[in-house]
C-alpha cells in the first residue's frame, strides 16, 4: 500500500479505535431522533380557527427549520474537524510518535497529505451519513425533502474539509490547542463576516459588501454553508426572497442565489494553496 | 576534530562492510538561534561495529542522532550513512532507529506497530510474519503481541520499539539510549540484542550516558561535549592509563595536594584515586604517604574504567 494511504488508513483506524466515530454516531442518531419528533409536530399545527396548515406552508415552515439543524450540523462537522485536526501533527512531533516512521522511507508530504486524506475520508462519511439519516428522518415525519440533496451533502461536506485543512496547516506548527482554538475562531470569524457581507449587500453599502467578499476568499467555510442553504430552499422560498429585492440578503439563514463558479473555482485553489502551504510548512519543520 | 579509525572488525569484515563506512561525517553543525548544538562533528563509524557516542546531557548527542536521520538539517557540514548523502530516502530501507523519546500508537497491538513499520520499511508482505515473530521474540514482547501498546508500561514500549528498529535485518541501527526506561534485567537484554547485531554485521550507534553499558558493548567511543568529539578510538586506546585506589587516613590537606605529582587524584576524603598512573610508581606514592604521615590501609590497582575517563577527559574539556 502507497505510504499516503497507510497513513490514512492509521488515521481512521485511530479515530475508530478511539471511539471517535461511535461517539459521533451515538449523537447523531439522538439528534436525528429529536428532530424527526420535531419535525413530526409541524404536521399537527394548526391554526387559530383549528384548520391544519396547507401543504405548502408545512414544507415552508420545514425547510426553514430543516436549515437551522443543518447549521447545527455543518458546526458540529466543522469544529469536529478543526479539533481533531489541530493536534493531529503537533501532537505526534511532541509526543516522539513521528519520529521512529520518519526515520522510514517516508516523505513528510505523505505524512499531510495521508493525514489530510484520512480525515477527509471521516469528513465525508460524516456529512453523507448524517445528511441521510436526518433527510430520511425528515422525509418519514413530513414527506419534504430539499430540492439538492446531494449539492447539500456536498456543500456541508466540503466546508468540514476547509475547516480540516486549516487545522491540519496549523498543526504543522503549532501546538494541538492553539491550532484548535486558532481554527474554531476563524470559523467563526468568517461566519460572522458573511453576514456583515449580507448587510452590506441589504444595505446596499459595497464597502461593507466587500468584508464578506474577503472572508468568504480568505475562508471559504461560510461561502459553502451559504450553498448548503441555497440547496435546502424550496422554489416557492427562493420566489419570495428574489421578491423581497436587496432586504432579503440581509439573513445569515437565507441564500438568493447559488455560489457562483468562480467562488467554486476558488475554493479548490484554496485547497491546493492550504494542502501546499502545510506540506511545505512540515517539511522545513525541525523535529 | 578527531578521527576514528576505519578498520572493520573481524567478525564483520566479510560481506557487510562493502566499501563505504557506516557513517561518515564532516565538520557537521547544528545550530538553533544562537545555541550551538553540534559543532563541527567529524567522525567515521566503520560497518559492523558498535559505536558509542558518549557525552553529559545536553552534549549533542540526540541532536547528532537526528541530524544522521534527516529529521534535523544541519547548518553547515556534510555526512553519509552507507555511503549515501543524509536524507536520502532509498539509505533509509536499510536503518532502523529507536528513538529517545520512544512512542508508539498506544491504540494498537504491538504486533500492529511492528507490521506497520515493515509496510513503511517497506519489506515484502510475505516476509512480515516472521519478522514480527523474530522481533516480538528478539525484544521478549511474544506473549504481549496482541495487546494494546496503551497498556504497557514505559519499558515494554522501549522494548517495542527496539523491536521495530530491529526488523528487516538493517545494514545499520541507532540506539538513542535503548535501556533509559529498563530494569537491569532488560538491560542485560539489550546488550546481548547489540552484540547479536553486531555478530551478524550491524553497525550500532549507540547513544549513551550509561558509561558501564558502552564499556560491556562497545567496540569504539567517541566522547562529545558542547557539540564537539573531544576524544574518539577503541575501547583500548581510550582507557590506557591504569587507576590507583588508596584508602589512607591521618594526611593534612598541604600533602594531599603535592600528591597531584603522581597523576589526577579524585580526593574522596577517605579514599584517594589516581588516574593515569602506572603500577611502577605505586610503591614510591605508598612510601611518599608514609613519608608525609599517612596511614595506609589498602592499595587497589585497577584498570581505568570508562568513567574514570570520561570524567577525566570533561574535566580537561573543563580546563581549558
Amino acid at each position: 500500500m502507497p505510504p499516503i494511504l497507510v497513513i490514512a488508513r492509521l488515521t481512521i483506524q485511530e479515530a475508530a479505535r478511539r471511539r471517535l466515530l461511535l461517539a459521533l454516531l451515538v449523537l447523531t442518531l439522538i439528534v436525528v431522533g429529536f428532530s424527526a419528533w420535531g419535525f413530526h409536530k409541524i404536521t399537527n399545527v394548526t391554526r387559530s380557527d383549528g384548520s391544519p396548515l396547507p401543504s405548502v406552508e408545512v414544507a415552508l415552515l420545514t425547510s426553514q427549520l430543516l436549515i437551522v439543524v443543518t447549521f447545527m450540523y455543518s458546526g458540529v462537522l466543522a469544529l469536529s474537524a478543526a479539533v481533531v485536526a489541530g493536534p493531529l501533527i503537533s501532537s505526534e512531533v511532541e509526543s516522539g510518535l513521528l519520529l521512529s516512521m520518519l526515520a522510514r522511507p517516508l516523505r513528510r508530504s505523505e505524512v499531510v497529505m495521508g493525514k489530510w486524506l484520512g480525515l477527509a475520508v471521516l469528513v465525508a462519511i460524516y456529512a453523507a451519513g448524517s445528511a441521510f439519516l436526518e433527510l430520511a428522518a425528515v422525509d418519514w415525519a413530513t414527506g419534504y425533502l430539499p430540492p439538492h440533496p446531494v449539492q447539500l451533502v456536498l456543500y456541508v461536506g466540503a466546508e468540514g474539509l476547509v475547516l480540516l485543512s486549516l487545522g491540519l496547516a496549523l498543526s504543522t506548527r503549532l501546538s494541538g490547542i492553539t491550532g484548535g482554538v486558532i481554527a474554531l475562531v476563524a470559523w467563526l470569524m468568517g461566519w460572522i463576516g458573511g453576514v456583515v457581507g449580507d448587510i452590506g449587500a441589504g444595505l446596499q453599502n459595497q464597502a461593507v459588501e466587500n468584508v464578506g467578499v474577503i472572508s468568504h476568499l480568505m475562508l471559504p467555510s461560510d461561502g459553502l454553508w451559504r450553498g448548503a442553504i441555497y440547496a435546502m430552499e424550496p422554489d416557492t422560498l427562493l420566489a419570495t426572497l428574489r421578491a423581497a429585492g436587496t432586504v432579503a440578503r440581509a439573513n445569515p439563514f437565507a441564500a438568493v442565489d447559488p455560489p457562483s463558479i468562480a467562488f467554486l473555482l476558488w475554493v479548490v485553489v484554496w485547497f491546493a494553496l492550504m494542502l501546499g502551504l502545510s506540506i511545505w510548512s512540515f517539511r522545513t519543520r525541525e523535529i | 576534530m578527531a578521527d576514528v579509525a576505519e578498520a572493520p572488525r573481524a567478525a564483520a569484515s566479510d560481506g557487510a562492510a562493502a566499501g563505504s563506512p557506516a557513517i561518515r561525517t564532516v565538520d557537521l553543525s547544528k545550530s538553533f538561534g544562537h545555541t550551538v548544538a553540534v559543532a563541527g562533528l567529524t567522525m567515521t563509524v566503520p560497518r559492523g561495529e558498535v559505536f558509542g557516542f558518549l557525552g553529559p546531557n545536553g552534549a549533542g548527542k540526540t541532536t547528532s542522532v537526528k541530524l544522521l536521520l534527516g529529521l534535523l538539517k544541519p547548518t553547515s557540514g556534510q555526512a553519509w550513512l552507507l555511503g549515501r548523502p543524509i536524507g536520502d530516502l532509498q539509505t533509509r530501507r536499510r536503518i532502523g532507529y529507536l528513538p529517545e523519546l520512544f512512542r508508539y500508537q498506544a491504540w494498537l497491538s504491538a504486533r500492529e506497530v511492528l507490521a506497520l513499520h515493515c509496510e513503511l520499511a517497506p519489506l515484502p508482505r510475505s516476509s512480515w510474519n516472521d519478522e514480527i515473530s523474530t522481533a516480538l521474540e528478539t525484544v521478549g514482547l511474544t506473549d504481549r503481541a496482541g495487546d494494546r501498546v496503551g497498556t504497557f508500561s514505559k519499558g515494554m514500549q522501549q522494548r517495542l520499539g527496539l523491536g521495530a528498529a530491529l526488523l528487516g535485518e538493517p545494514e545499520l541501527v541507532f540506539l538513542d539510549e535503548p535501556t533509559s526506561a529498563l530494569d537491569p534485567v532488560g538491560r542485560h537484554d539489550v546488550r546481548q540484542i547489540i552484540r547479536g547485531l553486531a555478530s551478524r554485521g550491524t553497525a550500532v550507534f549507540l547513544n549513551s550516558h550509561l558509561l558501564s553499558e558502552v564499556e560491556q558493548v562497545c567496540d569504539r567511543v567517541a566522547v562529545v561535549d558542547h557539540g564537539r568529539v573531544i576524544a574518539a578510538g577503541t575501547m583500548d586506546e581510550l582507557l590506557s592509563g591504569t587507576a590507583v585506589r588508596v584508602r589512607v587516613t591521618g594526611l593534612a590537606q598541604a600533602d594531599r595536594n603535592k600528591l597531584a605529582d603522581f597523576g589526577n587524584v579524585d580526593d574522596e576524603g577517605d579514599q584517594m584515586t589516581f588516574t593515569n598512573l602506572s603500577a611502577d610508581r605505586v610503591p614510591e606514592l605508598v612510601s611518599q604517604i608514609v613519608a608525609m604521615g599517612g596511614r595506609v590501609y589498602e592499595v587497589a590497582p585497577r584498570h581505568q574504567t570508562l568513567e574514570d575517563r570520561f570524567l577525566q577527559l570533561l574535566d580537561e574539556e573543563d580546563e581549558k
